[in-house]
């Protein structure tokens, strides 16, 4: 009972922005519209839902459905004891939306991950390049068009 | 290479470079220090040396055939992570696994988090000077190692837990095996309290080191012995129970001023806590009364039968490693075909157990889960360890990303390093246990 | 005396060596020994092949007993290198400053597959083997290898070092 009830919350609260829910497998899952990003967020991490851990933030490549990207995050709440996963799709012709970096510290790397391998661009974000490939490398290596052995090599290597 | 940090240095300061190959970096880590004499104003932390294109693989790779890939992500205690994975397959599958393999699970992932917690302490004081402690603790996790060796056929690298079960059963002799691993493990930590716990040095470099407040571990989204360490009661274990651990007896050890010897407390005593899981798991493990079969035959003679006539007699093989025997699979596998490989027995000998064979491995068949998408998390070394996986009907993945738990760890940082000693930075980080293939994946 | 054996003394004495390099054979084994049996290494740790290397040189597989148990921290002390672990893109540049900042003699030692042929990493961001990047003179195969393996791997080495044309003279070794 517990789980519809945050859900059916967030649809009381959100009616424009929250584009629809659903529980599977146990998770709670809830699709938002991309604009609306902060405000749930910060709604979510206030009492009386206090979800205060940001357990993961990534996004996923639906290659020929359009809006193409998807960003998903996982939050948790301790005093409550549930997970919540959140959703929001990003056409790719405006692959923008909002940083979380105000309402939670590790938003700020998890944020760099997915622009250096996606490359979604997130705005407030105090510092984004990337994180895991180097300087000069060209092209977001987990989007579904980038091959998987195309390699850039920083020095020269002998065969 | 080093951009905000170069670009934001003042003038007078200096700007040190503890590189990627460094002793203490434990291999793949890049720390950009502004110096002030030895006091560290700002730091930037660069990672991504060990990038290995996990996820991306995986999405190439079928659902059986990208288990050793998980082996290689936390890899001081890969059986935690099969075990993530697998669950995780297993949620969007539903399938339920056997009791018994349910407790040689619980088992061999606890003796991986005690040798994960042994190697990072061990490294963690090494970096400090007390070379004996590494030697000592070396020593316990190659007992550990000799048992997950002797149940899994590797020392490290096992991919033993697999979709609906486990690889085999253990060995006839496992209880005299275990037994002198817990004793050389107690003896070891024992010996290694006596050395640490009350030294004036260690002391003073890990005492009121880098403490971390409570609220700002759970701000920057730590879990684990870490997050424990500042006084936050929060295990995968016991918060969602997975597996039979809420059948055994054991409690959540809790620090109190979040710096790095509570952080080494901590671990020390969750190793101790493991011990009793595993020594509790070894006594309530439900007994099986099937052994080796004495009048059985032998696997040629059978395998040379069946070419003129189907098989019927039992077959002579032992139920751990060194044989696959059908008729153990309740045990340790689920009895649903599709997910588990068949038995070679009737494999070799029957064809529709060559045909079931050749589904399971074959290309757009075997393991396909429905369309969807799920989210497991079990407790690992480091903290909650996450597998999200978003399936489309196919044998592969469509999207599979990794909630690393020392990601978010590694992230504070440059936080908790601000204002300390450049030699702060060396117990400050050993006590965060980064391991490079889960933070970088 | 005919022609023909006039001829056979000449190349004779053509063939046997000039006297001297008996001493410089017999120095070059006494480097080749004192060499082999004192390698300090430099671990050059990346991945999960450093936990067998962890096994291998802590007391049950001791590689102290053949000499090489000092792991000196510094590419100028070390004259082995041990490249444990996958290499990526990012950090072959570090491995190729590392190897070109030793200095001679220096062997290095390819540990575990994904060093020795990216392993079963075959992606945008391995680099497939590291004789793609520096000269290897010893390959041990395995993801990890056994500390029995490592351990094997090190006598080869050895044995090469102790047959190996040592150059003792100040000569830059060309590659």
């Amino acid at each position: 009972m517990e789980e519809k009830k945050i859900l059916e919350r967030l649809r009381e609260k959100f009616p424009a922005e929250v584009e629809e829910t659903a529980s599977s497998l146990g998770d709670d899952l809830a699709v938002i519209d991309k604009g609306a990003v902060l405000p749930v967020m910060t709604y979510l991490k206030g009492k009386p839902e206090d979800y205060a851990m940001l357990l993961d933030l990534t996004c996923v490549d639906y290659r020929g459905e359009e809006p193409r990207f998807e960003m998903v995050y996982h939050l948790f709440s301790l005093t409550h004891n549930k997970r919540l996963r959140i959703k929001t799709r990003l056409p790719e012709s405006d692959l923008l939306i909002a940083s979380l970096t105000s309402l939670w510290k590790n938003a700020d790397w998890l944020e760099r991950e997915v622009y250096d391998l996606f490359g979604v661009n997130f705005e407030g974000h105090p510092d984004l390049r990337r994180l895991f490939m180097y300087d000069g490398f060209e092209g977001y290596p987990l989007r579904k068009d980038y091959p998987l052995r195309r390699r850039q090599p920083l020095i020269r290597l002998k065969d | 290479m080093p951009t905000r940090i170069q670009k934001q240095a003042r003038q007078d300061t200096m700007l040190l470079n503890m590189g990627p190959s460094h002793p203490a970096m434990h291999g793949t880590i890049r720390i950009m220090l502004e110096l002030d004499g030895e006091r560290i104003l700002n730091s930037e932390v660069e990672v991504g040396y060990l990038h290995r294109g996990f996820e991306k693989t995986c999405e190439h790779r079928t659902y059986f055939n990208l288990l050793p890939y998980t082996d290689r992500l936390n890899y001081v205690s890969p059986l935690i992570n099969n075990l993530a994975y697998v669950m995780t397959v297993e949620k969007m599958l539903g399938v339920v696994i056997p009791e018994r393999a349910q407790f040689i699970r619980v088992l061999m992932c606890e003796l991986s988090r005690i040798s994960d917690h042994l190697t990072c302490l061990a490294a963690m004081a090494m970096e400090c000077g007390a070379f004996t402690v590494f030697l000592y603790k070396m020593k316990a996790r190659e007992f550990i190692w000799d048992v997950i060796e002797q149940t899994t056929g590797a020392r490290m690298t096992t991919s033993y837990i697999r979709i609906g079960g486990v690889r085999a059963d253990l060995h006839s002799d496992f209880d005299t095996v275990l037994k002198k691993a817990v004793e050389e493990t107690r003896l070891v930590l024992k010996d290694v309290h006596g050395l640490l716990d009350k030294n004036k040095i260690f002391l003073n470099r890990t005492r009121d080191v880098a403490v971390m407040s409570a609220q700002d571990a759970i701000a920057y989204g730590w879990t684990g012995p870490c997050l424990r360490s500042t006084g936050v009661l929060y295990d995968v274990r016991k918060a969602h129970p997975y597996l039979v651990y809420d059948r055994l007896n054991w409690e959540v050890p809790l620090g109190e001023r979040g710096d790095n010897f509570d952080r080494y407390l901590v671990r020390m005593q969750e190793m101790e806590q493991s011990l009793r899981i595993v020594e509790q798991a070894a006594v309530h493990l439900p007994k099986t009364a099937r052994g080796l079969i004495a009048d059985g035959i032998e696997p040629a003679v059978a395998i040379k039968e069946s070419r003129q006539r189907r098989v019927r007699k039992a077959i002579a093989l032992s139920p751990n490693l060194e044989g696959s025997e059908g008729w153990r699979y309740p045990d340790i596998l689920a009895s649903a075909t599709g997910y588990v490989v068949p038995p070679k027995e009737e494999t070799y000998t029957s064809i529709e157990g060559l045909i079931n064979h050749f589904k399971f491995f074959m290309r757009g068949h075997g393991i396909r889960p429905p369309k969807g998408e799920v989210y497991f998390a079990v407790e690992g070394g480091n903290g909650e360890l996450g597998f999200y996986i978003v399936s489309d009907g196919t044998d592969r993945p469509y999207r599979l990303h990794l909630r690393a738990p020392c990601f978010h760890v590694v992230a504070a940082l440059e936080h908790l390093i601000r204002g300390r000693y450049v030699a702060d930075i060396i117990p400050t980080f050993g006590s965060m246990n980064m391991i490079g293939g889960e933070l970088d994946r | 005396m005919g022609v023909n054996e006039r001829t056979r003394l000449t190349e004779d004495k053509k063939k046997r060596p000039p006297a001297g390099q008996f001493i410089t054979t017999q120095f070059n084994s006494l480097l080749g020994w004192a060499r082999k049996f004192s390698l300090f290494h430099y671990p050059f740790v990346t991945a999960c092949c450093g936990m067998e290397y962890m096994s291998a040189a802590c007391a049950h597989f001791d590689i102290d007993r053949f000499g090489a148990g000092w792991t000196r921290f510094s590419p100028r002390q070390s004259d082995m290198l041990l490249v444990v672990g996958t290499i990526t893109h990012k950090e072959a540049p570090v491995l190729r400053t590392v190897y070109e900042q030793m200095t001679e003699p220096k062997w290095v030692v390819a540990f575990g597959t994904c060093a020795v042929s990216g392993g079963i990493y075959d992606n945008y961001a391995v680099v497939q083997g590291i004789d793609r990047i520096i000269p290897v003179d010893v390959y041990i195969p395995g993801c990890p290898p056994r500390p029995e393996t490592v351990l094997d791997g090190l006598l080869k080495l050895q044995e090469k070092i102790q047959h190996q044309d040592h150059e003792w003279r100040w000569k830059k070794r060309k590659y």
